[in-house]
């Protein structure tokens, strides 16, 4: 056999297989062109994983490196969860086979992925509570509060054209004489 | 447990017969081919006995047989040898997308002294449409390669005809026919091949015994240079157990391979019309009719070939795949890739090949375990999720 008896255990005995619906956070890695991919649902409790649960297309070591992860993450915190490595997985399967190793990152990128989206889930959250974040600023235009696409430096919903302040770094309509959120002035 | 061998494209049981055969010349008859003492000649006479079992299997003169150590050597001395025989009529060589790897490899290594080469693409059944390799010809082409039965997908491909129009634009042809030997019929003249490869472990020889059939009057530089073995072509004192493990299992086929397909067709038929009716998302890969009687391979989507074949063996289940994860490279088969089979259904690749020992009993079994692993490692996947909640909608 070409895995160590606890890869084959298990692969045969995954631990945690499923999807959580509502997940606190959902990372996904890797894609079938690949070889492997793997899905990794949480759900967070007082800064702890308190479910996991996982899905996994690709081979026995991609079964079994999942399985183990989970496993290994259930109860921490995240910050515990994502010292998580590559290295740790394969060291607690007994080892894996050189050219499988790969699918010991794909594991442990899904866990920290999915705590990843958790965070943002959380920050987003936050925002919406306080309505103060200086990443949300960019995406809004300063004069009609409307949506601005992507990094486009032009507001759709009021036509004019903006740039980023070199005083403050937020927006502020392009050729005016000072910056709508901070005041300075700006050369012409 | 059960155990139920479907991965005989890998590796047949010896015969007995073999075994018997082959025995003397492991234990007392020891001499060496090209000694002139009595010891030798007794050896000597067993090889060529069996040089002419070889020939009468596939239709050639006993002459036109030559004992290699593999059918990957077999491959890479008509690749190497036919193509550097001609090198000043030529440096191009044409191949199909489907090939073997020795077939592809040696390709790559004349790529590396001086010659191109073209591969022919194959369609959905993996087919080589003969006008392509025609087209593919140049005044600079010194040998065509196109596999007589491919082992990933078990189509048949039309050799025949391409021999054909390969001889009316005076390029010789090999053919790779490893898979095909001793588990269809195979003639030489038929063909209209100028050297073709076999392999005694694809119908109940030993491992480490084949052949390389080159056409009389053909000229070929050997891979193995050193003494006066096999006419001078292939050096290095004879594998003479082995070839006369291989000349018995030629003599034994030539007799009995009519029942022996009749036996493993109805079978492998059982097994294609059967596993789609258990499982969905299930697809046959390569020819339907055009194929090995001893093949049935398929695609299972939203699942990886390496995980079914685990579980496969933990019910005492050996088959094989294609998929990425199952090579030591992590590529998947570049034959479904070539027969544009996407990637991701590539990873469920599966093959059965069967041998005419297998019982009805045995694909029952099959049969009876195949579907739980594939549920099971659905309910892992979340491809299939994803394709049972959009198809929900």
């Amino acid at each position: 056999m070409i895995y160590s008896e606890k890869v084959m255990e298990h692969f045969q005995n995954p631990r945690n297989v499923g999807v959580i619906k509502g997940a606190d956070g959902v990372g996904q890695v890797g894609n079938p062109v690949c070889g492997d991919m793997m899905t990794f649902y949480i759900k967070v409790k007082d800064n702890r994983l308190e479910d996991i649960k996982f899905q996994t297309f690709g081979c026995g070591a991609a079964i079994a490196v999942s399985s183990m992860i989970s496993e290994m993450a259930m109860g921490k915190t995240l910050e515990e969860a994502l010292e998580i490595t590559n290295e740790s997985v394969a060291e607690e399967l007994g080892g894996l086979p050189k050219n499988k190793l790969h699918c010991s990152n794909l594991g442990a990128d899904a866990l920290h992925a999915a705590i990843e989206d958790y965070k943002k889930k959380q920050a987003v959250t936050k925002e919406e509570a306080t309505g103060t974040s200086s990443e949300a600023e960019k995406c809004y235009c300063p004069y009609c509060e409307g949506p601005i696409e992507g990094l486009e430096e032009y507001c759709e919903s009021c036509q004019i054209e903006l740039e980023e302040c070199p005083h403050c770094g937020n927006l502020t309509r392009k050729g005016g004489d000072k910056c709508i959120k901070c005041g300075a002035g700006l050369e012409p | 447990m059960k155990r139920v061998y479907l991965d005989h494209i890998a590796a047949t049981p010896v015969d007995p017969q073999v075994v018997e055969a082959m025995m003397p010349f492991l234990r007392d008859k020891f001499g060496n081919p090209q000694s002139l003492h009595s010891a030798g000649q007794e050896a000597l006479e067993a090889i060529e006995e069996a040089r002419a079992r070889v020939g009468e299997l596939i239709g050639a003169l006993s002459e036109e047989i030559f004992f290699t150590s593999s059918g990957s050597e077999a491959n890479n001395f008509a690749l190497k040898g036919l193509a550097l025989a001609k090198r000043d009529k030529g440096n191009h060589v044409v191949g199909s997308a489907v090939e073997h790897q020795s077939v592809l490899s040696s390709g790559r290594s004349l790529e590396k002294i001086g010659f191109s080469s073209t591969l022919v693409p194959v369609d959905g059944h993996g087919l080589v449409d003969p006008e392509d390799v025609k087209k593919a010809i140049k005044k600079e082409t010194v040998l065509v390669s196109v596999m007589l039965a491919n082992s990933e997908v078990g189509t048949i491909e039309p050799v025949a005809e391409i021999a054909r129009l390969c001889r009316e634009a005076g390029v010789p042809v090999h053919t790779d026919a490893v898979a095909a030997v001793g588990n269809m019929p195979v003639d030489v003249n038929e063909l209209g091949v100028d050297s073709l490869s076999l392999a005694g472990d694809q119908f109940y020889g030993p491992k480490g015994s084949a052949a390389l059939f080159i056409r009389k009057g053909t000229r070929i530089l050997p891979l193995i240079d050193g003494g006066i073995q096999e006419g001078g072509r292939r050096a290095g004192t004879e594998n003479v157990a082995g070839i006369v493990g291989l000349g018995k299992a030629a003599e034994i086929a030539a007799s009995r391979l009519p029942e022996r397909m009749v036996r493993m067709r109805q079978l492998r038929d059982r097994l294609i019309d059967a596993l789609p009716r258990l499982v969905d998302y299930i697809l046959l890969t390569g020819h339907r009719e055009k194929r090995l009687p001893h093949h049935a391979s398929f695609c299972v989507r939203f699942i990886e070939g390496e995980a079914m074949l685990l579980n496969l063996d933990m019910k005492g289940v050996a088959a094989s795949s294609g998929s990425a994860c199952t090579s030591r490279a992590l590529k998947a088969s570049h034959v479904l890739l070539a027969m544009g089979v996407d990637h991701a259904l590539a990873q469920g690749s599966l093959v059965f090949s069967l041998i005419d020992g297998t019982a009805e009993e045995d694909i029952d079994y099959l049969l009876d375990v195949f579907p739980p692993i594939i549920e099971r490692l659905r309910q892992m996947s979340p491809l299939y999720t994803k394709f049972m909640e959009e198809n929900k909608k």
